[in-house]
């Protein structure tokens, strides 16, 4: 049946102007503009920012070039640098902790499950600078309280910030972001049918079984969109700045931060815009692969 | 007697892993509960000897940090949050209720988009246009650029919202020669308004907390909002002054706080889909 229609064409287009007029400036308009830029010299100040030359490919083959690529500070480096950060943050820091938070809470509906979702969702919510500082504070070689912890249990006390940096912001960023995969499996979790347990139980299935036969794949459309978001978010995030500015000499230095350094510490945006395409080539790439398999899922069922 | 012992390592285990889990996310912001009311205060977590405001009251002294507290974030956060929320429920109304061709696939391609061009990947441009309009260094700049990048998630948020409600009230207001503008206005907007909440609160939390826009938009000091305001609480010889960031954290903390229980309050905290920017 052909439902009517309550807003005529005319009045819809009227309606989504608004927000039409945002999305092209702000969205859609800086994806071809960074395509535009990557391909000049142009600067902040100076002779090349009144009137940027075409230079061609010239940026994208200074960032692969191969001589350097892999130098620390570098391009490459920081590719490979993002990619353990997503890696072991993400997929499986936050993946597999909000998986394994999940299960543990399964049916424990109570003021425990409650509370641990509550401080894991505060992580999640507070302003990005306010946990730098906390952290900051949690990680401190004298005074932290990790260290006093650890050296309580006779570990030692490792100055986190500048002899483990990569580590740091993993434990970091797997801190921050877990709640999102905890919410959305504990509702993937809700979701299944307590009689399909129930039956595999009276069977004689173990746990494991249970949520490797049964549970996991029910769930499997709602995993990988949790790691597809996930890994989109850590690739772009910021936040590691705020703890290490991607240093000790660089090896903190995942994309964001190295997009940053070379846009608006030395203003080359040329180049900066190349990075920026690159990264957003990769957005586009996982993106893409999520679409598909959302698709490929909805075909199936 | 089996059964009953089974059951009390089980609960045993069960209370330790909650307290394992809990201590993971409740350690790193214990720093935050205690240092803001101790004078003294250093980087370790120790209980004052004397619970104190006189950290708060330093920084309501601070007259630069105020302004970016209590003037430029709300500014900013405020009016990317009525910008969104409007302009979003306008465009989701429309792409639920008219005849417009592929909404679905509009809707999708905008959320597809938008996690595209991010806002570090787009750093560049987003700056040089900014450049360009003869807006860096004002609000309307980070209200802009936040509206737009927020706007494709809200829109998805928001038409499902509107998908979900009865379009029965409408085509009667419509059969009774009621105008659209009038039957939105009047008949739908009623209805959608929790939605309109639950999208008003993600975009001022997204907006509060924001960093990298301000930072790299804004030039001087009396328009920063309090995300990059933090960092300006150092003595002369360049120390960092942990009694008054410490302090100054937990005030702008407290609208994001106040925020979530509200909303915890009001709806419980469920799961709106990937809303986090």
């Amino acid at each position: 049946m052909q439902r009517r229609s309550i807003l005529s064409l005319p009045a819809g287009l009227l309606f989504l102007f608004p927000a039409s007029v945002f999305v092209i400036a702000f969205i859609i308009l800086p994806f071809f503009w960074i395509a535009a830029v990557s391909f000049t010299n142009r600067t902040l100040t100076g002779r090349t920012a009144l009137e940027p030359e075409f230079v061609g490919f010239a940026n994208y083959l200074r960032l692969f070039d191969p001589d350097r690529f892999l130098q620390s500070g570098e391009f490459g480096a920081s590719l490979i640098l993002t990619g353990q950060f997503v890696f072991f943050s993400a997929i499986l820091g936050q993946a597999l902790l909000g998986l394994v938070l999940a299960w543990f809470f399964y049916n424990q509906r109570g003021w425990v499950q409650s509370l641990v979702q509550t401080v894991a969702i505060l992580a999640w919510i507070m302003p990005d600078v306010v946990v730098a500082f906390a952290w900051f504070a949690f990680l401190d070689r004298d005074a932290g309280t990790l260290n006093q912890i650890l050296s309580g249990l006779g570990l030692g006390r490792p100055d986190w910030l500048l002899a483990l940096p990569m580590a740091s912001i993993i434990i970091f960023n797997i801190w921050r972001g877990t709640a999102f995969s905890m919410l959305l499996f504990s509702s993937a979790f809700g979701s299944i049918p307590p009689s399909h347990l129930e039956t595999a139980s009276v069977a004689g299935a173990s746990t494991w079984q249970k949520l490797r036969d049964i549970i996991l794949p029910l769930i499997s459309t709602h995993i990988v969109t949790c790691l597809i978001l996930i890994t989109l978010w850590t690739f772009n995030t910021f936040t590691p700045f705020l703890l290490t500015g991607g240093g000790p000499a660089f090896q903190t230095e995942v994309v964001s931060i190295y997009t940053y350094r070379t846009a608006f510490q030395f203003f080359r945006f040329g180049l900066g815009g190349a990075v920026g395409m690159v990264m957003m080539l990769i957005n586009l790439a996982f993106a893409l692969v999520y679409l598909y398999i959302l698709r490929s899922q909805k075909v199936r069922t | 007697m089996k059964r009953p012992m089974r059951f009390f390592v089980g609960r045993i285990a069960f209370y330790v892993g909650a307290c394992l889990f809990a201590s993971f996310f409740v350690l790193p912001l214990l720093w935050l509960t205690v240092a803001p009311f101790n004078t003294l205060a250093t980087l370790s977590v120790q209980f004052p000897e004397e619970w104190s405001l006189a950290n708060f009251q330093r920084v309501f002294a601070n007259t630069f940090a105020i302004r970016a507290l209590v003037q430029n974030s709300v500014i900013q956060a405020g009016g990317a949050m009525l910008l969104v929320t409007v302009t979003a429920t306008l465009a989701a109304y429309a792409l639920s209720r008219s005849t417009i061709k592929g909404a679905t696939v509009i809707s999708y391609g905008l959320v597809l988009f938008s996690s595209v061009v991010t806002g570090t990947a787009a750093m560049v441009p987003i700056f040089l246009m900014v450049h360009r309009m003869g807006l860096i260094d004002t609000h309307l700049a980070v209200v802009l650029v936040f509206t737009g990048g927020l706007l494709p998630a809200a829109i998805f948020i928001m038409r499902d919202f509107v998908d979900s409600i009865p379009r029965s009230y409408e085509e009667s207001a419509l059969v009774a020669g009621a105008s659209p503008w009038r039957v939105f206005n009047d008949i739908a907007l009623p209805i959608v308004r929790p939605g309109m909440m639950v999208i008003a609160v993600w975009a001022f939390v997204n907006v509060w907390g924001g960093f990298l826009i301000p930072f790299i938009l804004l030039r001087s000091p009396d328009r920063m909002p309090a995300s990059v305001a933090i960092y300006s609480f150092y003595t002369e010889a360049g120390t960092p002054l942990i009694t008054l960031t410490a302090a100054y954290s937990l005030l702008y903390s407290l609208p994001v706080l106040l925020l979530y229980l509200f909303v915890n309050w009001k709806y419980g905290f469920r799961f709106f889909g990937g809303i986090k920017s």
